[in-house]
């Protein structure tokens, strides 16, 4: 299988990889980078679990190519912290107990701030929307929405105080 | 499988040309890709579309847009004058996956992917729409309904790729709309889609187009609904007569997700609701 060496920029670090030319940027991720947040549920784009951002702009990893990051930026949960301290988003997930088995929750929190970034005061309809690309077999979602919701208020106080 | 991502169409179709096996062009991937993991394909070479900059522009032009085949529905739906002129096509790009497939599904991808249930493309039939189709040895404008030969085929020769997508220049007094039936809410394939774009003159509707997804093996245009809504103002006989016309263009399978009465008759009811919606946006009343 060709590999090919591949240069972009992940969570604002340059990183090099070389890569089979049909694997996933998921896989990248994963088996390569270590970075293990993105999962793979169904390989399909159906479920999110693998969402990260590319060039600002919200994919599925596993239906990219690893090879297609070359000059690209991408970001992930693992970018999403500020060193210790967790963006609001993770801080209202674990406060609103909007997680249980935590397979698809780094994907709802990439998905959720692409949201907020782009939107800051979503509506509870714009939120299910948005997270429409986001499967979770646990909660039933309700909960998961809440914390958006609760998130957003943090994020528009903090974006005041600045 | 070799991969590659010129910066020119012309390379690209080089790369196609060029290639003794089987080579697919790259464009959002969203469904190729999925066809990629299931193994249902093996491609010898992929050639990326993303980065050749005329591929990701949408232009005005003096004849009306043009949609470079890697402009995600992501970037249609960000483009005011397009959805101003447009808001049919828009509406059904749109409609397209989550937004994580938003962000990288092609309305060219749609259309060469060739599903009988792809969404937006009733709604580029219904517009007129054409395809910039360029070869090794030629390039050619052909209209979208003369793409999609069957489910999963089309006339597009091995060496051809889809350039861009032409829309024409909107006439004053005119509006478009797509709608599908889906048994849920979001994310789900259309059981029927249908198109309708017409423009008014005095009030009236002076010219129109009917397009149906999901009824047939490929999409379906059917100028006998059209010709329902000429010269009307969308009253309920020309309304029942456009439905007829609907359900009697239908060929459709029998599915888990519809049956052929069903999606016979719920294709009349789409093309009611469609062309109304259409009407208001031409500022018919």
């Amino acid at each position: 299988m060709a590999s090919q060496l591949v240069s972009t920029t992940v969570n604002g670090d340059p990183v090099q990889f070389a890569c089979p030319t049909d694997e996933s940027l998921l896989n990248v991720l994963r088996d390569q980078l270590g970075l293990t947040g993105a999962k793979e549920g169904c390989g399909t784009g159906d479920c999110g679990a693998c969402s990260v951002t590319l060039d600002g702009r919200l994919v599925c990893s596993c239906l990219v190519l690893g090879v297609e990051a070359e000059g690209r930026e991408i970001s992930t949960i693992e970018g999403m912290a500020d060193g210790d301290k967790l963006h609001p988003l993770q801080q209202q997930f674990i406060d609103n107990a909007a997680l249980q088995c935590g397979v698809c929750t780094p994907g709802f929190l990439v998905a959720a701030k692409a949201l907020l970034d782009k939107n800051p005061s979503p509506t509870e309809e714009e939120i299910r929307y948005a997270l429409a690309g986001n499967l979770c077999r646990c909660t039933g979602y309700d909960k998961i929405v809440r914390a958006v919701q609760a998130a957003a208020k943090d994020m528009r106080k903090l974006s005041k105080k600045r | 499988m070799r991969y590659e991502s010129p910066t020119t169409t012309k390379e690209a179709v080089a790369l196609l040309a060029g290639e003794k096996g089987s080579a697919y062009v790259l464009a959002g991937g969203t469904d190729l890709m999925v066809r990629l993991r299931m193994d249902l394909i093996e491609p010898d070479l992929m050639v990326d579309i993303k980065r050749i900059p005329v591929m990701n522009e949408v232009k005005k032009t003096a004849t009306g847009f043009k949609i470079g085949a890697a402009v995600s529905s992501a970037e249609l739906g960000e483009n005011k004058a397009l959805g101003k002129a447009w808001p049919g096509v828009v509406e059904a790009a749109r409609l397209i996956g989550s937004d994580q497939v938003q962000s990288r599904c092609t309305i060219a991808g749609n259309l060469c992917n060739a599903s009988p249930a792809a969404d937006s493309v009733p709604a580029l039939v219904a517009a007129g729409a054409k395809a910039v189709v360029v070869g090794k040895s030629k390039r050619r404008t052909v209209a979208v309904d003369k793409i999609v030969t069957g489910p999963g085929e089309t006339s597009l020769a091995k060496d051809e790729l889809v350039e861009a997508i032409t829309l024409p220049k909107r006439a004053a007094r005119s509006g478009d709309a797509y709608l599908r039936f889906i048994p849920r809410t979001e994310m789900d394939i259309a059981v029927v889609g249908c198109a309708v774009s017409l423009t008014l003159a005095r009030g009236v509707v002076k010219t129109a187009r009917v397009a149906l997804g999901a009824v047939a093996p490929t999409v379906v245009l059917v100028p006998e609904a059209a010709r329902a809504l000429i010269g009307t103002k969308l009253d309920d006989n020309a309304l029942e007569k456009m439905a007829a016309a609907c359900s009697a263009a239908c060929d459709p399978i029998d599915d888990k997700r519809g049956t052929i009465e069903y999606r016979t008759r719920v294709a009349g009811v789409l093309a009611k609701r469609a062309a109304k919606i259409a009407f208001e946006r031409a500022g018919g009343k």
